[in-house]
């Protein structure tokens, strides 16, 4: 904490002194006597730093990490270059709060602006904003930018991750928007089904690339009937796939959004996490949160500011879209890093890598008894049947300290939903197939 | 200060031209565009929309802040002023010119004020601002 200085005793007395206060607790005169506790707080006495640390370690020893994961199904462990926990852990970006004065702090506006430079590239959009707290609360806020007069309705594809779905039905209770599912037909969204259910009333489609089944989608017909309905098409895209798949503008939406974990952030047990979203250029004057822009100052240097500012709620107050005012700034900054160390090229590599390695996963599981559904083409997650009850066979596997796929839920229980990254080898997935076999004794 | 004598205004600085009793155009006064600084968007209406006198129809935003646009008059949306939502400074250059909605079968009206009385009130306005 090299920047960090505290006051002295002494300057403490100084100043107290100076303006004519005998001790700290006299500055809180106002308060009546009655009011006041008038005893210390009944808090255990403190420890050391070498006891804290014990019984901070004993607490984190009830973690169970898995050294080998093959479950995704919304987050995923890729490899984390080094560089990115050196660049992040630096104190001026790590314990730095928002700044207020935000012109000021032109380091954090710079790598703000470098990450959102970052977000158009792989979504092939216009103009992105310095992030939201999550993948699924990304896909709301853009739902919400799509509502206006006479278009309240978002429809959502049950191929979309059920997170966002549940997200999403929050936020469009408190802006009086209904949703409605569209129904999947073989591990994607049924465009039959989407087509019987835009109407006019229909704000946003909102759809995943991948979906959460692993399946490759034919997001761009799709989007067509989106807009033939004079819809807005909502894509929440996996930002390593993108790297690899067409982008969300190539693909037509109008909107891109996503979770950003795959970006250099670890698993974390759930969080922090980080949404991105990505829009046209005629929708930028919707798109909610903090947007950082680059300008020229008055000598004609670059600089960067907090612009778009008067759609936000601290000036809208209740005519603004969205009541967000902060965003995940250590996520946006390490996303930055992640994509300036692996670059387009290591991206499209660990993409290429979790992609054929999931597909060997899968033949190999066929040949022990786990039929691959019929799905379609596949990125880097795929479902299988599963001959056993799924909970015993993944309870066995978690005794070997092997974390299996996702258990499927609702109509698709008894299925598994597996995921290979580039972080899984030929040796670790054999060895998962060998214990399956042990259990299931094919 | 510009105040033209054939138009008649509000207190909160609104400008209106009647074509007839029943239709009429409004816009932004001299006063307000210079107050509110240089415009970067409008927020219009819709043709068909009702507007209610006395109650907002329309906001501007300039680099910093959001100001609500009321309505001196109830009646109908006929026509928005789109040039508008791609130059908003028009409004700037020339307020009395850059109207912002045409409303027809207008059934009510706030109190309004000639050119002098407005002008007084903006006087009396800007010294107030001064005694501050």
């Amino acid at each position: 904490m090299g920047s960090y200085v505290p006051t002295t005793a002494e300057e403490e007395k100084a100043m107290l002194a100076r303006i004519g206060i005998r001790d700290i607790s006299d500055l809180f005169g106002d308060i009546p006597g009655k009011l006041k506790l008038n005893r210390d707080l009944r808090l255990p006495d403190g420890v050391s730093e070498m006891e804290a640390e014990k019984i901070l370690r004993s607490i984190a020893e009830k973690n169970k990490v898995y050294r080998k994961i093959f479950r995704g199904a919304g987050a995923y462990r890729h490899y984390i270059p080094a560089i990115v926990g050196e660049v992040t852990s630096k104190e001026s970006f790590l314990t730095a709060y928002t700044p207020y004065q935000a012109e000021i702090s032109q380091g954090v506006l710079q790598s703000v602006f470098e990450y959102q430079t970052y977000i158009c590239g792989l979504t092939g959009m216009d103009v992105s904003n310095a992030c939201v707290y999550d993948g699924a609360e990304a896909a709301a806020e853009a739902s919400a930018m799509c509502l206006e007069k006479g278009r309240n309705r978002i429809l959502v594809s049950a191929s979309v991750n059920p997170w966002i779905l549940s997200v999403v039905k929050t936020y469009a209770f408190g802006n009086g928007a209904e949703t409605a599912v569209i129904p999947e037909e073989n591990y994607a969204t049924n465009p039959d089904a989407l087509k019987e259910l835009l109407d006019e009333r229909t704000a946003c489609v909102i759809l995943q690339q991948p979906d959460f089944y692993g399946t490759v989608e034919d997001i761009s017909s799709m989007a067509d009937m989106v807009h033939a309905a004079g819809a807005k098409l909502i894509l929440s895209v996996y930002p390593i796939a993108a790297a690899i798949l067409k982008s969300a503008g190539e693909y037509g939406a109008d909107i891109a959004v996503g979770e950003g974990q795959p970006l250099g952030m670890p698993l974390s047990f759930g969080g922090p996490y980080m949404g991105f979203m990505a829009a046209k250029k005629d929708m930028m004057r919707k798109l909610p949160g903090r947007i950082v822009g680059e300008t020229k100052d008055t000598n004609g240097k670059t600089g960067y500011v907090l612009t778009l500012q008067a759609r936000e709620q601290h000036i809208r107050r209740e005519k603004a879209l969205s009541n967000i005012c902060s965003n995940e700034a250590l996520c946006a900054l390490t996303a930055a890093v992640y994509c300036s160390a692996m670059g387009p090229s290591g991206i499209r590599k660990a993409a290429g890598l979790s992609m054929s390695k999931a597909h060997y996963l899968a033949d190999r599981l066929s040949g022990a008894g786990f039929r691959p559904v019929d799905q379609g083409f596949f990125f880097n997650e795929f479902v299988t049947g599963c001959p056993a009850d799924p909970d015993e066979i993944l309870k066995k596997l978690s005794e070997k300290g092997i974390l299996g796929g996702y258990p499927l839920q609702g109509s698709h229980k008894g299925e598994i939903l597996w995921c290979c990254t580039e972080m899984n080898t030929r040796e670790e997935m054999d060895e998962l197939v060998s214990a399956i076999r042990e259990v299931t004794g094919c | 200060m510009n105040i033209p004598k054939n138009l008649q205004y509000t207190k909160s600085h609104e400008w209106v031209k009647f074509e007839g009793e029943t239709a009429a155009e409004i816009g932004l006064t001299d006063y307000a565009q210079h107050e509110l600084g240089d415009l970067v968007f409008v927020n219009l209406p819709e043709a068909e929309d009702t507007v209610t006198a006395g109650e907002t129809f329309s906001d501007v935003e300039s680099v910093k802040a959001v100001s609500d646009v009321y309505s001196p008059v109830t009646g109908t949306v006929e026509e928005v002023n789109s040039e508008l939502l791609d130059a908003p400074e028009k409004i700037n250059e020339d307020p009395y010119e850059a109207w912002l909605v045409k409303v027809k079968d207008i059934t009510a009206k706030e109190e309004l004020l000639s050119s002098d009385e407005y002008e007084k009130f903006v006087e009396e306005e800007k010294a107030g601002q001064k005694e501050q």
